[in-house]
């Protein structure tokens, strides 16, 4: 099996394993607890988040610690929803229909359940946000604007720093769920000026279970799980120790280790891209042809039912995923597909490859060479 | 392997990797009424789960394939237009002749499979000619081949039935050693697509236009009382007529022409002929001059003793039985047996 689904998860690096698994069993510790075993644990997951800090360009306590990059993105919009109604007696919230569910289902449930108002940006045809559509959106009293750093689907990289200097500009709390993008790209948030960030460790060989939002210092936040007030009161839960400290490891590797990382999958990709667009008729690349992650290449194939076509792969021996991702046989085009504009026939057959630390030129060749007759072969078997 | 999360096909996986088959599991997504998708007795979101699981247990990789559109206009379209003739289809023959072993085999094809496996209980033999027989299984009691007849040579050199081999409690026996997890559903022949539900509620949501009111009649043309529609009535049925009479009444056939539902006494219930249409012979070979054979009416029937005249090249069959048979049902398959050989089988046509 090759493995091309690096944008679904990936492997925990041994590196990050080796630091994790002392507190598991000999470094225990609450880190709540007065005692020793409590103060080591709490040592770790200062530290952690000070490494943390570092690579994000901010302060140890604008960093909170969460369970995943869903839960980041929930704290977020429910916190600064609540907490702005409160203050200014905000009604709206603005956000896409690209979003990560984390986001678009959140804010929707924020509309249905809560009585805020949800203005949803349009996406151009590359399913970029502007900076424009952004201004425009704004009126009324904003609760937060959240727009994602790169589109997990689709790979497309939103110009976040210009849409912070809008947001700073009209005074308003940005967001940006960086989850998919901080594997490649550079995530200082003084650079990026955002309000706050979403990350979540298995995304850049981390592991899964532990995420991280940055909030910056006099972001109004309302916690949205209370408890015994850790996290700065924003995150109540004894805190997951090991996974903390394997989620600053991951997340120091990958700073370190970016550029290369990058450097290495880029032309890989873009052969990938290359051969499909030429190979295989009917076919489109999805998202931004330039503005896209290095490791991250998305099509849509016309009358191709995308889940037989990972079928098709998983058994030719590829791991890749689509949009419309579905282990229950009841494809229906994402909600990316349709922002794009995709007509059915063209939305349910979409496929992303993302690679990753182990993809070698070896692997591309031996998809490039299987694809176009994979694609074929699902095509024919609907007629 | 096709794989419903029940017993049967799970085992069925475990025997074929015994047998050092290199094997992956798949599942139809079939039709369901939207909303009742959790009551399809065939693929439940459980169901599907528990697939998965003995899959990952298995080590082999399993999946899912979207059958919902085909299913919705071959399977559920014959069983609305059967009804709608007077008929009472059987909805199973199709789905087993263009679902499992046409739209599924060619799916598991094309990922370069060389055999499509199930759970079914019948068993194949190569007899000396090369050709391969269809028999049935081992266990009288659970045995399927009355469904298969309708594979040819072509999907039989593609069919592997390993639990046919074996009896039922040996399949348990097999399960429970291997600690399977199991679906929780009923061992039932309802159609799945039914959802557990009475066919009737089925019609009168999916194709209320079929339902037409008539007289319900005797033999002497005297009407009886109304009936709700032919489609509401099985051939044989006593209860739920509604008329009273001093001896019981039966559903003796439904006449599509007049609308009329004729009814009468035990003794006027059975026939001695049938004529079946759209005849397949697995073996490959129509027989063409009259023989003896085992019939099968129904799934649950014991079979009886008949002489079969072949007609039209082995097209349609005469089946004259050597004693009158209750409850022959238009509509449903006959299928021939020579011993365990499944000779042939067809659509119900007509009754004499």
């Amino acid at each position: 099996m090759i493995y091309m689904d690096y944008a679904a998860t990936t492997p925990v690096d041994k590196r990050v394993l080796e630091v994790m698994l002392p507190y598991f069993k000999d470094t225990f510790g609450n880190p709540s607890s007065v005692h020793r075993y409590g103060q080591k644990a709490e040592a770790a997951v200062d530290s952690a988040r000070e490494t943390v800090a570092h690579v994000l360009n901010c302060q140890p306590e604008e960093i909170i610690f969460t369970s995943c990059g869903s839960e980041s993105d929930n704290l977020a919009l429910r916190g600064a929803a609540f907490a702005m109604r409160k203050r200014k007696n905000a009604q709206w919230l603005i956000t896409s229909h690209g979003e990560h569910p984390a986001v678009s289902k959140t804010a929707q449930q924020l509309q249905d359940f809560h009585g805020f108002k949800v203005e949803w940006l349009r996406l151009d045809e590359h399913g970029m946000v502007t900076p424009e559509a952004v201004e425009l959106a704004i009126y009324g009293e904003t609760a937060l604007v959240s727009v994602m750093y790169a589109n997990n689907e689709i790979g497309t990289v939103n110009p976040v720093k210009e849409i912070a200097d809008v947001c700073r500009i009209k005074g308003v709390p940005f967001h940006t769920d960086a989850v998919q993008a901080a594997a490649y790209l550079p995530v200082d948030v003084q650079s990026l000026g955002v309000d706050m960030l979403s990350l979540g460790a298995h995304k850049f060989y981390g592991p899964k279970g532990v995420g991280a939002l940055y909030v910056r210092k006099g972001t109004d936040l309302l916690p949205s799980q209370t408890g015994g007030g850790q996290e700065l009161g924003l995150r109540a839960g004894t805190q997951n120790v090991p996974y903390i400290v394997g989620f600053a490891e991951a997340l120091r590797l990958t700073a370190e280790e970016r550029d290369q990382r990058a450097e290495r999958v880029r032309p890989l990709r873009d052969r990938i891209i290359g051969s499909v667009l030429e190979g295989i008729p009917d076919s489109r690349l999805t998202g931004d042809p330039i503005d896209r992650l290095p490791q991250h290449a998305s099509f849509v194939f016309k009358d191709v039912d995308g889940n037989l076509l990972l079928t098709l792969l998983d058994a030719a021996g590829f791991a890749c995923s689509s949009g419309s991702a579905c282990k229950t046989g009841n494809p229906e085009p994402s909600d990316v597909m349709n922002a794009l504009g995709f007509s059915r026939e063209w939305g349910l057959g979409s496929l992303r490859i993302t690679l990753g630390v182990s993809s070698t030129p070896t692997d591309i060749d031996a998809l490039v060479k299987v694809l176009p007759s994979l694609v074929e072969k699902a095509r024919v078997i609907r007629k | 392997m096709a794989m419903s999360g029940g017993v049967d096909s799970s085992v069925a996986a475990i025997l074929l990797k015994q047998q050092g088959y290199d094997v992956a599991g798949m599942m139809l997504r079939l039709w369901s009424e939207p909303g009742k998708e959790d009551s399809n007795r065939c693929c439940t979101p459980d169901a599907m789960s528990v697939a998965r699981r003995v899959a990952a247990r298995l080590d082999i990789p399993f999946y899912v394939i979207d059958a919902k559109d085909i299913f919705r206009q071959k399977v559920v379209g014959y069983f609305l237009e059967g009804y709608a003739i007077g008929e009472t289809p059987n909805p199973c023959l199709i789905c087993n002749r263009q679902i499992r072993w046409e739209f599924l085999l060619n799916h598991a094809l094309s990922l370069d499979a060389d055999f499509l496996a199930t759970g079914h209980y019948a068993r194949t033999i190569a007899d000396q000619d090369g050709r391969i027989q269809l028999l049935r299984a081992v266990d009288p009691a659970k045995d399927q081949s009355y469904i298969l007849h309708v594979l040819t040579q072509e999907k039989l050199a593609r069919a592997l039935f390993p639990v046919g081999d074996y009896q039922k409690a040996d399949i348990r026996r097999i399960a429970a050693e291997f600690n399977l997890p199991a679906a929780t559903r009923h061992d039932s022949q309802d159609l799945c697509f039914l959802a557990g539900e009475d066919y009737r509620e089925f019609l009168k949501r999916n194709s209320p236009e079929i339902l037409v009111p008539g007289n319900i009649t005797n033999k002497a043309g005297q009407v009886l009382g109304r009936h709700s529609g032919l489609a509401n009535y099985t051939i044989g049925q006593r209860k739920g007529l509604g008329i009273s009479s001093p001896v019981p009444l039966y559903v003796v056939s439904k006449e599509k022409a007049s609308n009329n539902l004729l009814v009468g006494g035990s003794e006027e219930l059975g026939a001695l002929e049938l004529l079946a249409v759209s005849v397949n012979w697995p073996g490959g070979n129509p027989l063409k001059t009259p023989f003896k054979a085992h019939v099968k009416c129904r799934y649950t029937d014991r079979g009886s003793l008949a002489e079969v005249h072949p007609q039209d090249d082995g097209e349609k069959v005469l089946i004259v039985f050597d004693e009158a048979q209750r409850d022959i049902t238009p509509g449903q398959a006959a299928v021939f047996y020579n011993g365990d050989v499944v000779l042939g089988g067809g659509v119900i046509q007509s009754t004499r």
